[in-house]
């Protein structure tokens, strides 16, 4: 198991009458990207929710690298190392990439009731934030704020704060969604450059980019898992074909 | 490898497209590299010299004043700083963090009593308290003004706790709702005057100073929201105020980037709370009485109300509001006895149709911090 | 004895109770269908009490009063909702709360300047001056009883409408889904004025009723409304049925607290030490009460949303 950074170990979630995660047992290992695919309503969200921890689960565990994180708050979570983005957009809009960046390293290095150092020339804040961006290739828009920016460069600052914690997993829930094709392939590129010094559980409604980032793909249909494997194994589950992709004739 | 960074993380909108362009694309440039231009901003011309015409005023018409005999005018000078730093603290709360209390006329009352409380016991050389450790009464500033500021600091955490847990209209409902048991508190307990109040006979001192002076009055309570808008001013650019900033703007950022919201929130309201009760305490030297009126929720509304009027989040907000605030209450007030009614007017008017306030309409709009 | 000074004292509860609760639902409504926090509600009780004490004077009919009440405080609601209010759906609630502040402001000291400082005369006709006795030998004002006849008729009366008529279905629909009200073609902005207008006729109602039983006065409406938020607050702000929950338990908590506080602790204190103490906590009390059960309930006892 120390394989695994960032394990789910049998989550139950019920709302009601609606059993909206159903034993779901996911790992994700080191060097890869496993994608998290399955259609709308099928549990998805509330599932992310669990891992990142604005949701309890009633039962079972989530584990990130060797410490259970399960009852952790959201920050606790952030800062043992999960790094997370959201489906729509969540910086805060008004303050520049690299204020929205550099909270994370903030959050890293100590608590944060310190009220005399300004954090504007404060090198241990701005290097490892600068960095961060870099590697999203966005260091160019570093003062621009938030609202000046395109759609896919929020997304890339969005991975940025995540990268900020310096992670040991990253949970990334839908990055291409609303992407054009050429934002979507340069995010693609962008992660596939990543995975190997961070592990990335992806949620993806872009079956191409899925397909060819995913090491492995998880299939999450009325919130149980039906189906596991590598790309082309997914391609030919006729569950999968039937229940996700709608195809009757399999 | 010693990358020089850019040194202003404020969002700033860079003045021109070429200061734009003037940005390291890599940081590999070694040197101090280019911060973003708005030093260069035209606005901060003007905002600063709005600025030190505000301080500056203040401070030069009461020493005025006092030489030509006019000592009316020096107390009402202390009066707008007095409610400038009351609003300075709310500021804290309502504008940087985000955090909409109905409720900060419980801290400002709070301060004042203390030091009512206080003079009482030492005018009258009884305790304060005598079990578990016998507390006396006071008449030393210094001292007065540390419990204001600690009593206000504990009754804040203790409502904080409790209100912070929900938000919206809900937190405004529970904070105006906790300052109303706290008025209704002071109105009925008959020892210290209940609602006719408690006189003041004796002002605190402070060692080596006349603290009975009008204009050096005016220069504690001077001191004091000079005091007050610094370490607002210090504490926002800090870690701790990057952490309050993201709090107000998006809490589920905060949280997702490893801060939990709650704490830092508390702890900036905790910190409002505790100014606008030394506020309080100077206010009833001032006056040399405290009441339940200045517990009442009608204050709260008015320290919103000079919040808002100087606009909301910007650090000489308050300071433009509190003038604007008890001018028209002195000269409008003089005219006519209702002037609260054009005060409604006013207030009106600018919430409809003048977001930013008089400092965004003095100094431009701009509020970024 | 004190059988019947319970008694008198609960019914005294339940009576404060059905006049926050006219207050509270106006209120909750408002909130509930439109966001609106709105503190100006207070000057709709204030305008149906001035505009009942003279249209009462004038007329000689408390029930005239009572109507003319009703109808100027839907009416000024009306205007100020045209005028003012529709302009702050959008808005953040700091710019509701000090915006209707300002409409506190004018209201009350227009109404000082037209009115003048001093209170109107307002008392309850003579048919409904004088005492009821009760089973257990109480005797109970009739006039009192009277409001919380009034009360339960005009809560039953909301029921209806907000259950049974094409309004009360609108104002559903606009609670739960503010956009899918306007796709369905329901003229958003009359309804908004209606269900205001509603709100602050009950208010109105309110101010007129109490108006007799107490005095007419410019800043009558203040306490009222700090007890109507609290009483909504504790009940969940939007929910109908929170609002008389809430109200109910407020008005019994609050004339309960008042008569058997200081009796409780003149029980172990000298007298004049415990009624000093008994009042001081008995004014805290429903405070006390929503801390209590907003730090469990934070959304308040039937949250309808946020």
């Amino acid at each position: 198991m120390s394989d695994s950074v960032l394990s789910l170990q049998n989550l139950h979630k019920r709302f009601g009458a609606l059993q909206a995660t159903n034993d779901v047992s996911l790992d994700l290992k080191r060097g890869e990207i496993h994608a998290l695919i399955g259609p709308n309503g099928a549990g998805k969200s509330t599932l992310i929710g669990q891992i990142a921890g604005n949701i309890r689960p009633d039962e079972g565990h989530v584990y990130l690298a060797d410490t259970e994180i399960t009852g952790m708050s959201i920050a606790q979570r952030a800062r043992l190392g999960l790094g997370r983005s959201f489906q729509v957009s969540s910086l805060a809009e008004p303050l520049s990439v690299m204020r929205n960046v550099m909270m994370g390293v903030q959050a890293l290095q100590s608590h944060s009731f310190r009220f005399w150092r300004p954090v504007a020339s404060d090198q241990r804040l701005l290097e490892p934030a600068y960095e961060a961006l870099e590697r999203m290739q966005l260091s160019h828009r570093a003062w621009t704020p938030v609202f000046e920016l395109s759609h896919g460069e929020r997304r890339q600052v969005e991975v940025a704060c995540a990268l900020a914690l310096k992670p040991r997993a990253l949970l990334l829930d839908e990055p291409m969604a609303g992407l054009g094709p050429e934002g979507s392939a340069k995010l693609t590129e962008l992660l596939e450059a990543l995975k190997l010094e961070v592990p990335i559980l992806l949620i993806e409604h872009d079956m191409e980019a899925v397909f060819r980032l995913a090491d492995r793909i998880s299939v999450l249909v009325s919130g149980s898992v039906i189906a596991h494997g590598d790309s082309e194994a997914i391609k030919q589950d006729p569950l999968v074909r039937e229940a996700y992709l709608g195809d009757s004739d399999a | 490898m010693t990358n020089n960074i850019p040194t202003s993380a404020v969002s700033s909108k860079p003045t021109s497209n070429s200061a734009r362009a003037s940005m390291p694309k890599h940081s590999h440039s070694g040197g101090s590299g280019a911060a973003p231009a708005n030093q260069a901003d035209s606005h901060f011309g003007r905002k600063g010299l709005v600025q030190i015409a505000l301080l500056g005023l203040l401070l030069l018409l009461p020493v005025a004043a006092y030489f030509f005999g006019h000592l009316y005018y020096v107390n009402l000078a202390s009066r707008i700083t007095i409610i400038a730093m009351a609003a300075v603290g709310l500021n804290l709360a309502i504008g940087y963090g985000g955090m909409v209390s109905f409720g900060h006329a419980a801290y400002f009352g709070l301060g004042g009593y203390v030091a009512g409380i206080s003079a009482y016991h030492a005018f009258d050389f009884t305790p304060f308290m005598t079990w578990p450790i016998s507390i006396p009464g006071s008449d030393s500033l210094l001292v007065v003004w540390l419990a204001a500021a600690l009593l206000c600091a504990l009754l804040a955490l203790a409502i904080g706790a409790i209100s912070l847990r929900t938000t919206g209209v809900y937190f405004i409902m529970i904070t105006l709702a906790f300052a109303q048991m706290i008025y209704y508190f002071a109105n009925s307990w008959p020892t210290y005057g209940g609602e006719d109040g408690l006189p003041i006979y004796i002002r605190n001192s402070l060692p080596l100073v006349d603290t009975t002076n009008a204009l050096t009055y005016f220069l504690i309570c001077f001191g004091g929201l000079v005091m007050a808008m610094a370490v607002t001013s210090r504490l926002m650019k800090s870690r701790f105020g990057a952490a309050l900033t993201m709090a107000r703007l998006n809490d589920v950022r905060l949280a997702t980037a490893g801060v939990s919201p709650y704490p830092v929130r508390l702890v900036a309201f905790v910190i409002s709370a505790a100014i606008t009760g030394l506020a309080g305490a100077l206010y009833a030297d001032l006056n040399g009485f405290v009441s339940p009126s200045v517990l009442s929720w009608h204050f709260s509304g008015e320290l919103m109300v000079i919040v808002i009027l100087g606009g909301v989040g910007r650090l000489y907000g308050p300071l433009a509001g509190a003038i604007l605030f008890v001018m028209m209450e002195t000269f409008l007030g003089g005219i006519t006895q209702y002037w609260q009614l054009f005060l409604g007017l006013v207030l009106l008017g600018v919430v409809l149709f003048a977001k930013h306030g008089i400092m965004g309409w003095l100094a431009g709009r701009e509020r970024n911090e | 004895m004190s059988v019947t000074l319970l008694i008198e004292q609960i019914l005294n509860g339940v009576q404060l109770g059905t006049m926050l609760f006219l207050m509270a639902s106006g209120l909750t409504l408002v909130f509930g269908v439109m966001g609106l926090i709105n503190l100006a509600h207070g000057s709709f009780y204030m305008v149906g009490a001035y505009a009942t004490a003279a249209v009462t004077a004038s007329t000689g009919s408390f029930l005239m009063g009572l109507a003319a009440g009703m109808t100027a405080a839907a009416l000024v609601g009306a205007l100020v909702e045209l005028l003012v209010i529709r302009r702050l759906y959008h808005r953040p609630h700091l710019d509701q709360v000090l915006a209707t502040f300002a409409l506190i402001l004018i209201f009350s000291e227009g109404t000082r300047w037209i009115f003048g400082s001093s209170p109107m005369r307002l008392s309850p006709p003579s048919w409904l001056t004088g005492f009821v006795t009760l089973p257990g030998d109480t005797r109970y004002p009739l006039y009192r009883l009277m409001l919380i006849g009034v009360g339960i008729v005009i809560s039953i009366a909301l029921y209806f409408l907000i259950s049974k008529t094409r309004l009360g279905m609108r104002i559903r629909a606009g609670e739960s889904d503010r956009e899918m009200i306007g796709a369905l073609g329901v003229n958003i902005s009359k309804l908004y004025t209606v269900v205001f207008a509603l709100g602050a006729a009950l208010a109105g109602l309110a101010g007129a009723l109490v108006g007799a039983l107490q005095s007419v006065q410019v800043g009558m409406g203040e306490p009222v409304l700090i007890l109507a938020f609290v009483v909504i607050v504790i009940g969940g702000i939007g929910s109908i049925k929170g609002a008389l929950l809430g109200a109910l338990l407020v008005g019994l908590v609050d004339t309960l607290g008042r008569v058997y506080l200081p009796i409780f602790f003149r029980a172990f204190m000298p007298p004049s030490e415990a009624s000093g103490v008994g009042a001081a906590l008995a004014a805290m009390l429903i405070y006390i009460l929503m801390a209590v059960i907003l730090a469990f309930k934070p959304k308040g006892l039937f949250a309808a949303h946020d």
